[in-house]
């Protein structure tokens, strides 16, 4: 004979059965999960990949970056700009970046300021390597929380603008910023930086400087997208970002980073 | 309750009732929290249709190609095959409309750029031959000898 509790745990048990469909016993492909999403428009990461092994220091990124983004050619600001580094075998740690790089480095000679100038003889050098730096268009940016009037903000596809019209020009983000890549625009007086070239990225082109590197040095990519050949060079490879103790996450990644970059 | 007490609340009501007031005209309509959340995303979000409408200036080796083909055949086959035209000739926006010629940089600096030697181990500047501009014909530009479609074309 059948009991209440017998007949009440046998229905619960091919009820929940039959309402289970065949799907729930698929195992998921993460594979195809992330194709999924990639596929979704709205997924986008942008995210910047730098080698400082192919930078050769010519500059014409710095170049192409203030033309295409109007940033006044003589005024010694730059949404991007190149740093070299000479490491002498003494162990002193020389880095210049005359003019951000604009007319690259046509000399041996290292700018200390102040019109100051140095030359390491070629035997000296311990290392010497050139870094090109941009807006690391971090996860986390100090640049954003203390502007006190919303003028600067990040997109959902993770770039960070600034409203030149929203913009008081009070300098909270310049200071902010621990990479400096923030300056005063000196004809719309407010604060400027590096946005990938939304306008072109935007269109299915290149930032300025990738299109203008001659040496593939610098790259962008869709960290959302795994089939991207820069995302799986972030992810397979050891890549290197600038100031990881700052908790920015920071998204430019390098390759051939040294601990001597600041 | 008296009079006294009556005016001063009114005073700060009539404060804040403008404060709002001014707030409502000045702040833009589109003046929002966006996809990042308070923190992150709090701004007018017309801003970032604006980004997106910035003109494009460099336009691409592509965008050279159908007009000057010789031009784009002979550095293409080049050991300058990676330069793009703009590097040197310049953005080639509203070109050959509104600005028919563009101002080539035939500088000795424009060439150091690369060919000043650093003999930078790490680096690829060490990979690509060089010349001490203060030895090698200091007074004559170097498209004088050398064609920057094709550096070493014709010499020995």
């Amino acid at each position: 004979m059948i009991t209440r509790r017998k007949f009440l745990k046998s229905t619960a048990l091919g009820v929940t059965g039959m309402a289970l469909p065949l799907a729930a016993f698929d195992f998921i492909d993460p594979r195809k999960l992330m194709a999924l999403e990639a596929a979704d428009a709205s997924k986008v990461r942008w995210v910047f990949l730098v080698d400082t092994y192919k930078c050769v220091g010519c500059g014409l990124c710095v170049k192409a970056c203030k033309e295409e983004n109007e940033i006044p050619y003589d005024a010694n600001v730059t949404r991007t700009w190149v740093e070299r580094y000479v490491l002498t075998k003494n162990g002193e740690v020389l880095a210049d970046t005359p003019k951000g790089a604009r007319d690259g480095f046509t000399t041996a000679k290292i700018d200390l300021g102040l019109g100051k100038y140095r030359e390491v003889k070629q035997e000296d050098i311990e290392k010497a390597f050139f870094v090109p730096k941009l807006c690391n268009q971090c996860e986390n940016p100090p640049c954003v929380q203390v502007c006190p009037v919303g003028a600067t903000y990040a997109t959902a596809d993770g770039v960070v603008h600034i409203d030149r019209k929203w913009c008081i020009g009070c300098g909270y983000c310049i200071m902010g910023c621990p990479y400096g890549v923030r300056f005063f625009h000196p004809v719309h007086r407010t604060a400027e930086k590096c946005n990938f070239c939304y306008h072109r990225i935007t269109k299915g082109l290149k930032p300025a400087c990738v299109d203008a590197c001659p040496f593939g040095a610098r790259r962008i990519g869709n960290i959302k997208d795994p089939g991207d050949p820069v995302t799986r060079i972030i992810m397979t490879e050891r890549v290197g970002i600038l100031k990881e103790e700052y908790g920015t996450k920071p998204q430019v990644f390098y390759i051939g980073l040294s601990r001597e970059v600041k | 309750m008296k009079n006294h007490v009556y005016r001063p609340l009114l005073v700060v009501i009539a404060v804040v009732v403008l404060i709002l007031a001014v707030r409502a005209i000045y702040v833009p309509d589109d003046f929002a929290i966006g996809d990042r959340g308070y923190m992150y995303g709090w701004h007018r979000q017309g801003n970032e249709v604006d980004w997106k409408n910035v003109k494009v200036k460099y336009l691409g080796r592509e965008y050279c190609q159908d007009c000057h083909t010789d031009r784009y055949t002979s550095i293409m086959a080049s050991a300058h095959q990676d330069i793009e035209c703009e590097n040197c000739h310049g953005p080639a926006v509203d070109h050959p409309d509104v600005r028919p010629a563009l101002a080539i940089d035939k500088s000795r600096a424009h060439c150091l750029r690369c060919h000043f030697p650093l003999p930078y181990a790490s680096s690829g500047r060490s990979k690509i031959p060089g010349i001490d501009p203060d030895e090698h014909n200091p007074d004559i530009a170097c498209a004088e000898c050398h064609n920057p479609h094709d550096p070493m074309e014709g010499l020995k």
